[in-house]
């Protein structure tokens, strides 16, 4: 018999229709994938079961939950099921958590709703579930604030909250997109041991196949408010019969076709470059110890060459990548690119600095909402000496659009009539406008969804055959570096702890912490 | 925690060491000599000079800074200019009236508030919640002491409720005076207690969208559970700024309304200060009014403290 | 949007008869009528007259000049002064500079401003510049918080990090990114404070620390009504009721364009 049965669920938020006919059914004790790029509704169907919908939400069709149509519940009849027979868990650990009350009693809370505790035997309780979900007492005594625990530790907690009362099924809606890789495969691990620990059903809502690949027994694929194909996992990703799960698969594995155009002349030279920030002052008038965010890196760049520089968060790729674009002044160490060489502790010279551009991450807040295109992609024109002007000046703009695939027309438009694909092609224009030697990736793919990110992949590989252009790619993605870098340079804690050919060091890692990302980082099985 | 007091009583020292030389050096840009002033017209040079060395006058503006500093330390604010008595005698009983009629203004206006702020935003984007906030709209702004010279007209001339102004003394027990008080501070809260609802309802709402708020909402709590439970200690950080803010506002007001009602308060004294050029008195009213202000400044910054603990850490 | 149309016609009504009432007033208002004193609303007299029998709706059209003019300069000097200091904090956060400049804010802020206005009557004397003086030093900090707290944001955003890799200096990014993505705020911010100026205004002329007679001013009326109030109640009641109308269309107005201009209302709309 099925625990959760949705049947023709439709939902419209402000008559904008969001989910189709979605029907899904889930046993006991299984786990459900439902997978989906943004937009498809997978979070909104999550958010269905739980009865939790923005306002404005109109919703038609059944979700049967244990025989109770939950689509029928009164709004106290659903409080007694959430956080009780149904838990879920969210995206963002850093919010999802009240910051001014301490994790023992948000534990505590849901036991006191649910089992009506009293509050000294909820924080016996709630002690038992931070056990459970590896948050030792010794490290971690309930009256920690949710600002003093990491990332991964604030993801803990909120799963302590969901699985407080052993409920029979748990949602969690891209709980691990926001982690690191490492911390990633930790909360995976945790989950999976929870569910089969405890016999709970849960639903694993993802944008990525390869993070459920092996966790769910079954899967269920989004487009459009639509499910377009469903059934159990091996199966419907060896037959991939919809073209749009075909397509995913492709893309989620795309590797783009790369030319060698590498040529033996070091474009850039990094030298034991060293970069400090000032810690946090401890006492006022003792000087506070230098943090080392960069520390004695050196590495070569070839012209025509694509780096991977891979590591986690706060490794310090971020603070290399701002030193070499020369927004900061490094503490010591050699920077040397083309012929030029930056002065020891001068700024960057603006004939170096226009041989470098960068693409960000985030396709949102990379430009300014109140100029056009054709303002925000001429911007680095800043850089040169005599810069365009009048009909040159719009044939730069033209060709720079045209060579990521947009109309010369885009020019006059603003940026928020650009989706996040077209926003990367963009930046990739501003990029390219004051014709480069060398441009800085920074995750410029991570916040794309796949389909996108395979074709963003294809252009680089194209722009770089056609430019002969340098790529520094700063990634945590293990994937997309393997797919479009040459050779790869692995940081941790400010230290190039390996670097060799991309295929050499995905292959035969040599350093721990590379083996520790590479295991890691979750393979889609098939 | 300690450490975070500590350190906001220096800085809100320093403030007031600042303020202090901010207040001597704008007096000191006045022209004219006060022993002259006081003495009049017809004073023979030899007496005015015998009084500006026993106000101390002789003495260099560095001197005289320190002086009245260490004065101040000690509870001695000079000699009135007009009056030729001790300023901290002048001040002293007027000082309690002005201060506890803010205070008075800033429980109703806090009472008031709080649950009016809560009630529209648990009932957000109802007719409830947009009648409070239209009623809230038109009590910023009526200015308070018209609203006092109405409530004058209403519960004093014809009502005969209150007297229309003046002040028993606390020599009396605590009721009269209080009474005596209740008519401006009703008219110097209902202003206050509009901005200060209006700030608790746009801060809950604030809260109501943020991501814990929807896992408590997943743990099984109501709206209103959550509300209280978790949205309302958040919500009184902002809250708290602006009640802070308000006891300065409130200060200035009573000074303002206690015209309105004859009380003869720390504002009659300062305006009749000003008129006359007693300028010492000016100076020390003006100073103590910003030491109350920095006082409470403190006081909310430790309430912050205890509101969020991640101010307690650093 | 409603808000912002009934707000705007509002204020936009006091601000016409403040205009107005340099070319056209119904009675002039330096004339004493002492035969025609303390009458109610007439035909004739539209809010009556007041002990010196003159027009108390002439007086509270002249009125508004002053209550609005010093209003709307206090907010420029606010504005002049305030957002120039927190964008440059901003650009140089964390420095000296900024620490310096958001202490002697924190300062200026313990003030307010009826204690600026009694410093500087003191000094000076009472008068309507030393008003505006007053309630603009005021909106000093009000303006640089405002300022340096929405530069800090916008200064995280990788635009601002792409116009430094294009070599853009501070300044230059303050101007051209900055500024232009914090005109909302600020316009929001400028017509709250210049509610608020009206409110201070009146408190202040009403202690007698604003305009000095002849000019009247809304807030000396209310203090002139006040010993007539228990036979003449009319000569509070209108200029109240025109400083409550005036602020509460300012205000209004005000919250009509944080509505059109606030992307998480959009957001919710859509």
């Amino acid at each position: 018999m099925s625990l959760l049965d949705i049947k023709g669920l439709n939902l419209s938020i402000h008559s904008t229709q969001i989910l189709r006919d979605v029907s899904l059914s889930l046993e006991e004790g299984k786990v459900l994938g439902l997978i989906g790029e943004s937009g498809s509704g997978k979070s909104m169907t999550a958010l269905s079961v739980m009865q939790l919908l923005p306002n404005g939400a109109e919703m038609s069709g059944q979700i049967m939950f244990a025989d109770r149509d939950l689509t029928a519940q009164t709004e106290s009849q659903m409080c007694a099921l959430r956080g009780g027979d149904i838990g879920m868990i969210f995206q963002e650990p850093m919010t999802a958590l009240n910051p001014v009350q301490t994790i023992g009693d948000q534990v505590a809370e849901s036991v006191r709703i649910h089992k009506g505790f009293g509050r000294r035997e909820a924080l016996i309780e709630a002690r038992k579930v931070l056990d459970k979900v590896e948050l030792p007492a010794a490290e971690f005594p309930l009256n920690r604030y949710p600002h003093q625990l990491s990332g991964g530790q604030r993801q803990r907690v909120g799963i302590a909250v969901s699985i407080a009362c052993n409920p029979k099924l748990l949602i969690a809606d891209e709980p691990t997109t926001a982690l690191d890789v490492t911390t990633q495969a930790e909360i995976l691990a945790l989950i999976k041991r929870l569910v089969l620990e405890d016999r709970m059903a849960a639903i694993f809502v993802t944008h990525d196949l390869a993070v459920v690949s092996d966790l769910a027994d079954s899967i269920a694929i989004m487009k459009s408010g639509e499910i377009v194909e469903a059934g159990p996992t091996r199966k419907v990703l060896a037959e991939a019969s919809h073209p749009y799960t075909a397509a995913l698969l492709e893309a989620s594995a795309h590797a783009p076709e790369r030319f060698d155009v590498s040529a033996d002349t070091p474009l850039l030279e990094v030298r034991s470059l060293t970069c400090t920030y000032p810690g946090r002052r401890q006492h006022l008038l003792h000087k506070p110890d230098p943090k080392i965010a960069v520390n004695k890196v050196s590495f070569t760049l070839q012209r025509g060459e694509s780096l991977g520089l891979v590591g986690e968060s706060g490794c310090g790729k971020s603070t290399l990548a701002r030193t070499i674009l020369g927004l900061i002044t490094p503490q010591s160490g050699q920077i040397a690119l083309d012929s030029g060489t930056v002065p020891n502790g001068q700024p960057m010279p603006r004939h170096m600095r226009a041989k470098m551009q960068v693409v960000f991450q985030d396709p949102f807040s990379s430009f300014n909402p109140r100029h056009r295109v054709a303002r925000l992609i001429t911007e680095p024109f800043h850089l040169l000496p005599n810069p365009p002007k009048g009909a040159e000046r719009e044939n730069a703009i033209s060709d720079a659009l045209a060579s990521v695939g947009l109309a010369p027309s885009d020019a006059r438009k603003y940026i928020h009539e650009f989706s996040g694909g077209q926003r990367q092609r963009i930046a990739i224009a501003r990029a390219l406008i004051a014709r480069p030697e060398l441009i800085l990736l920074d995750e410029a793919v991570s916040a794309l969804d796949v389909s996108i990110r395979a074709q963003i992949l294809d252009l680089l590989s194209d722009l770089a055959q056609k430019f002969g252009l340098s790529y520094l790619f700063i990634s945590h993605d293990l994937h997309v570096v393997r797919a479009i870098t040459d050779r790869v340079l692995v940081m941790k804690s400010g230290k190039i702890v390996e670097s060799g050919s991309t295929e050499d060091v995905l292959h035969n890692p040599v350093h721990p912490y590379t083996r520790s990302l590479l295991a890691a980082t979750p393979v889609l099985s098939i | 925690m300690l450490r975070y007091a500590l350190k906001r009583l220096v800085s809100l020292l320093g403030a007031l060491a600042v303020a202090s030389v901010v207040v001597f050096a704008a007096i000191e840009v006045i022209p004219g000599d006060p022993a002259a002033y006081m003495l009049g017209l017809n004073a023979a040079p030899e007496t005015v000079a015998a009084l500006r060395a026993e106000l101390g006058l002789d003495a260099g503006p560095i001197a005289r800074y320190i002086n009245w500093v260490t004065g101040m330390l000690q509870g001695d604010f000079g000699i009135s200019y007009t009056y030729r008595t001790p300023v901290s005698e002048m001040v002293g009983d007027r000082l309690w009236i002005s201060l506890p009629l803010a205070l008075y203004a800033l429980a109703l206006s806090t009472i008031i508030a709080f649950p009016v702020g809560i009630w529209a935003a648990s009932k957000r984007g109802t007719s409830v919640d947009i009648g409070i906030m239209g009623f809230t709209q038109l009590g910023v702004a009526i200015p308070n002491f018209w609203f006092a010279m109405i409530l004058v007209v209403i519960f004093a001339i014809n009502l005969r409720w209150f007297s229309a102004g003046g002040f028993p003394g606390w020599g009396g027990g605590l009721f009269p005076g209080l009474k005596a008080l209740t008519l401006p501070a009703i008219a110097l809260a209902l202003p206050q207690a509009s901005i200060l609802s209006r700030v608790m309802r746009s801060a809950l709402v604030d809260m109501l969208d943020q991501d814990f708020m929807r896992t408590a909402r997943a743990k099984g709590l109501t709206q209103g559970q959550a509300l209280r439970r978790h949205a309302l200690r958040n919500a009184m950080i902002p809250v708290l700024t602006i009640l802070g803010l308000q006891f300065s506002f409130l200060l200035a007001g009573a000074i303002i309304i206690e015209n309105v009602f004859f009380l003869p308060g720390l504002g009659r004294l300062i305006f009749q200060a000003i008129a006359q050029r007693d300028l010492i008195v000016v100076e020390s009213v003006v100073m103590i009014l910003v030491f109350a202000v920095i006082l409470v400044t403190f006081l909310v910054d430790l309430a912050y403290a205890a509101v969020d603990p991640r101010l307690r850490v650093h | 949007m409603r808000s912002l149309v009934i707000g705007g016609l509002l204020a936009g009504t006091f601000l016409f008869a403040a205009l107005l009432s340099f070319v056209w007033t119904p009675f002039d208002v330096t004339e004493l009528d002492i035969a025609a004193r303390l009458q109610k609303s007439s035909m004739e007299h539209w809010f009556g007259t007041d002990h010196f029998g003159r027009d108390l709706f002439s007086m509270i059209m002249v009125g508004a000049r002053i209550s609005l003019a010093v209003a709307l300069v206090a907010v420029g000097i606010g504005m002049g002064l305030g957002v120039p200091l927190g964008l440059l904090a901003a650009s140089r956060s964390g420095s000296l500079l900024d620490e310096l400049i958001m202490r002697s804010n924190d300062l200026i802020f313990a003030f307010p401003s009826l204690l600026i206005a009694i410093l500087i009557t003191a000094v000076f004397g009472p008068s309507a510049l030393n008003a505006i003086i007053a309630i603009g030093i005021f909106n000093i900090p009000v303006f640089a918080r405002l300022t340096r707290g929405g530069a800090l944001s916008l200064w995280t955003r990788d635009f601002i990090l792409a116009a430094r890799v294009a070599g853009k200096g501070p300044l230059r990014i303050s101007v051209e990114h900055i500024l232009p993505n914090i005109t909302n705020l600020l316009i929001v911010q400028g017509t709250i404070q210049f509610s608020l100026g009206i409110l201070a205004e009146a408190g202040l002329s009403y202690v007698g620390l604003g305009a000095q007679p002849p000019t009247p001013s809304w807030g000396r009326m209310l203090a002139e009504s006040q010993t007539m109030i228990s036979f003449a109640p009319h000569l509070a009641l209108y200029p109240g009721i025109a400083i409550i109308l005036t602020v509460l269309g300012l205000n209004l107005m005000g919250d009509g364009l944080r509505d059109i201009t606030d992307p998480r209302i959009r957001r919710t709309g859509r």
